[in-house]
């Protein structure tokens, strides 16, 4: 899957917190969470953000709360994939899960800034930054966490094993 | 090449002789948790899969986090859990009256024992490593899924080795040397792997000590954070459990990432300044901070001897007129148990208001929400931006002797200067 958008830039250490705070976690509607995501860093993100475009953040992405609340809000908000650093363990796990995929890109994620357009091949994990031109190679998914991504998350998986 | 503790119990829930560090494995788990805010939604996911619960006393539902309800929203969050226990015959489901916060009641009641394999959906699961056992947080559509099947998928985790040596000075918390140690690896220092704390240092651990420590395992971005199983483990596992269960060591040639080492006597109390748990300063080091509120409770240190701490302090002294204290014990027990030792007496008579148990403050649900430019000084986990309120407060997180010295005195404070 061949994905383009747009980038919103995002720091080192972007907690599950500030991806969608706890006060609206009484409710787990994704377009309800997709309507906080981000607020209390960034009040412009969830009024304009566009289908298909890329988050990207630096170290340690989704660290705090296993609220799986925070990748659906990523996703409900109609980005597709996000870009890390590093991500976070439990958030890593959630995205995939609920299949958002993510790409873990170590320091290469320098070179990527607000609003950027990207280029993003799901499969292989190639990066094309199409504003400077850069090129980017995240680490493929590992064995059966492919599979997991494939059927399109967990609860799919399950159901077809 | 030998296997670390986590290791051993991963590969003894596998079914295999041996792993190690990156294998992926599928593991059979002992018990499965989840809260009010994360169990609706592996309900939701449980219910698509379309089996039955694996197994109804292997399923803990602990309704605590916006619990007894804080606005309408949240009781729908409630009744899908409670309505759910009861459609399914959970066993360990416990309702307002009778719960407490998730990390504190499943010790306490012997829901979790050493050598477990226990997944959990909440981050601070992790606490049950202070008993030995390998337990880590996941999300909702995990335990959904575990729900169903009783297993889940793990990547083998690397480990860093905390040796400890020397004993704590009086005044010192595990929570201190749980934000020292975060503040030398950082809040991603342990990323993906165990933090295995072992050492002549950790006998005089008391398991309050060892709790706090575990359960912020996460906040250095730990997988789990796991103490060896010893006498004094032994002593609090009496009577809490009848069935036998497993210990698991160490091999000596476990292999390490890193190895950390901590002088316990060095340990001076701390706080972790706004935003990351890993800002740790030395108090005593920075100049006065004027606060407006404290919180001693939460799944970090909601425990009796916390409250024991804490009262020892506030005994003979008010809190700040400027300060709201806000105490809340961590189960029914000891919330029982400090009534009956006085404790309770002790932090009305001193001004404080003494709550039922519930994580509310601590993740900005409810009971305790910070205005904009209002300070915190709080025992809890966490203090990202608006965690405890609105986007410009702040939260310093400090062990239950610190909160209860900065109470008396409406600022940052250690207790020698309230004595």
């Amino acid at each position: 899957m061949i994905l383009e958008g747009n980038v919103w830039r995002y720091g080192d250490n972007i907690d599950t917190d500030v991806i969608i705070p706890a006060r609206y976690l009484n409710s787990f509607d994704p377009k309800e969470l997709a309507s906080h995501c981000m607020v209390d860093i960034d009040e412009s993100f969830a009024p304009n953000v566009q289908d298909g475009d890329i988050m990207v953040g630096g170290r340690n992405f989704g660290c705090g709360s296993s609220r799986e609340h925070a990748p659906v809000a990523i996703k409900a908000s109609g980005v597709p994939v996000v870009i890390a650093a590093s991500f976070a363990r439990i958030f890593y796990r959630n995205a995939i899960n609920v299949g958002l995929p993510v790409l873990e890109i170590g320091d290469a994620v320098e070179r990527i800034h607000g609003k950027d357009r990207l280029r993003v091949d799901i499969a292989s994990g190639t990066i094309v930054n199409e504003t400077t031109g850069d090129t980017f190679q995240a680490p493929p998914l590992p064995g059966f966490i492919q599979d997991i991504a494939k059927a399109g998350g967990l609860i799919e998986y399950v159901k077809g094993k | 090449m030998g296997m670390t503790m986590s290791q051993k119990i991963l590969a003894a829930h596998a079914g295999v002789a041996f792993v190690k560090a990156g294998d992926l494995i599928n593991c059979r788990l002992d018990m499965v948790l989840a809260n009010d805010i994360t169990a609706p939604p592996a309900i939701a996911a449980f219910e698509k899969i379309g089996k039955p619960v694996f197994d109804k006393d292997r399923i803990s539902l602990i309704p605590d986090h916006f619990t007894p309800n804080k606005d309408i929203k949240s009781a729908g969050l409630a009744k899908i859990v409670r309505d759910f226990a009861r459609k399914h015959h959970i066993t360990h489901y416990y309702e307002v009256g009778r719960v407490g916060i998730e990390h504190v009641l499943l010790p306490e009641q012997g829901i979790v024992a050493p050598g477990m394999l226990t997944i959990g959906a909440d981050s601070h699961t992790c606490t049950y490593g202070a008993l030995g056992g390998f337990s880590t947080g996941v999300g909702s559509t995990d335990l959904g899924a575990a729900m169903a099947t009783g297993e889940a998928w793990f990547k083998v985790p690397d480990a860093i080795k905390v040796e400890l040596t020397g004993e704590k000075a009086e005044d010192i918390t595990g929570k201190d040397v749980m934000l020292t140690l975060i503040g030398m690896i950082g809040v991603d220092g342990a990323l993906y792997q165990s933090l295995e704390f072992t050492g002549p240092g950790v006998a005089s651990l008391s398991m309050t000590d060892r709790f706090t420590i575990a359960n912020m395992a996460i906040e250095a971005g730990a997988k789990n954070g796991i103490f060896p199983v010893d006498e004094q483990t032994a002593a609090y596992e009496k009577g809490r459990i009848s069935h036998p269960y497993t210990v698991y060591k160490a091999d000596p040639d476990a292999s390490y990432s890193r190895v950390v080492s901590i002088d316990l006597s060095q340990i001076r109390p701390v706080v972790a300044f706004p935003h990351l748990p890993g800002n740790t300063k030395a108090v005593g080091t920075f100049g006065d901070i004027e606060i407006d509120q404290v919180v001693i409770g939460s799944c970090t240190n909601g425990r009796l001897e916390d409250l024991r701490i804490a009262a020892d302090i506030l005994k003979g002294h008010k809190v700040h007129p400027r300060v709201r204290c806000i105490i809340i014990p961590g189960s029914q027990q000891v919330y029982q148990d400090a009534m009956h030792a006085g404790y309770i007496d002790t932090f009305i008579e001193a001004g404080a208001a003494v709550s039922t148990p519930t994580c509310g403050p601590c993740l900005g649900g409810y009971m305790g929400i910070l205005a904009a430019g209002e300070r915190c000084v709080s025992t809890t986990n966490r203090n990202f931006r608006g965690r405890m309120g609105h986007v410009d407060s702040e939260v310093y997180l400090a062990g239950p002797q610190v909160a209860a010295a900065s109470a008396i005195l409406g600022k940052i404070a250690e207790p020698k200067e309230v004595r």
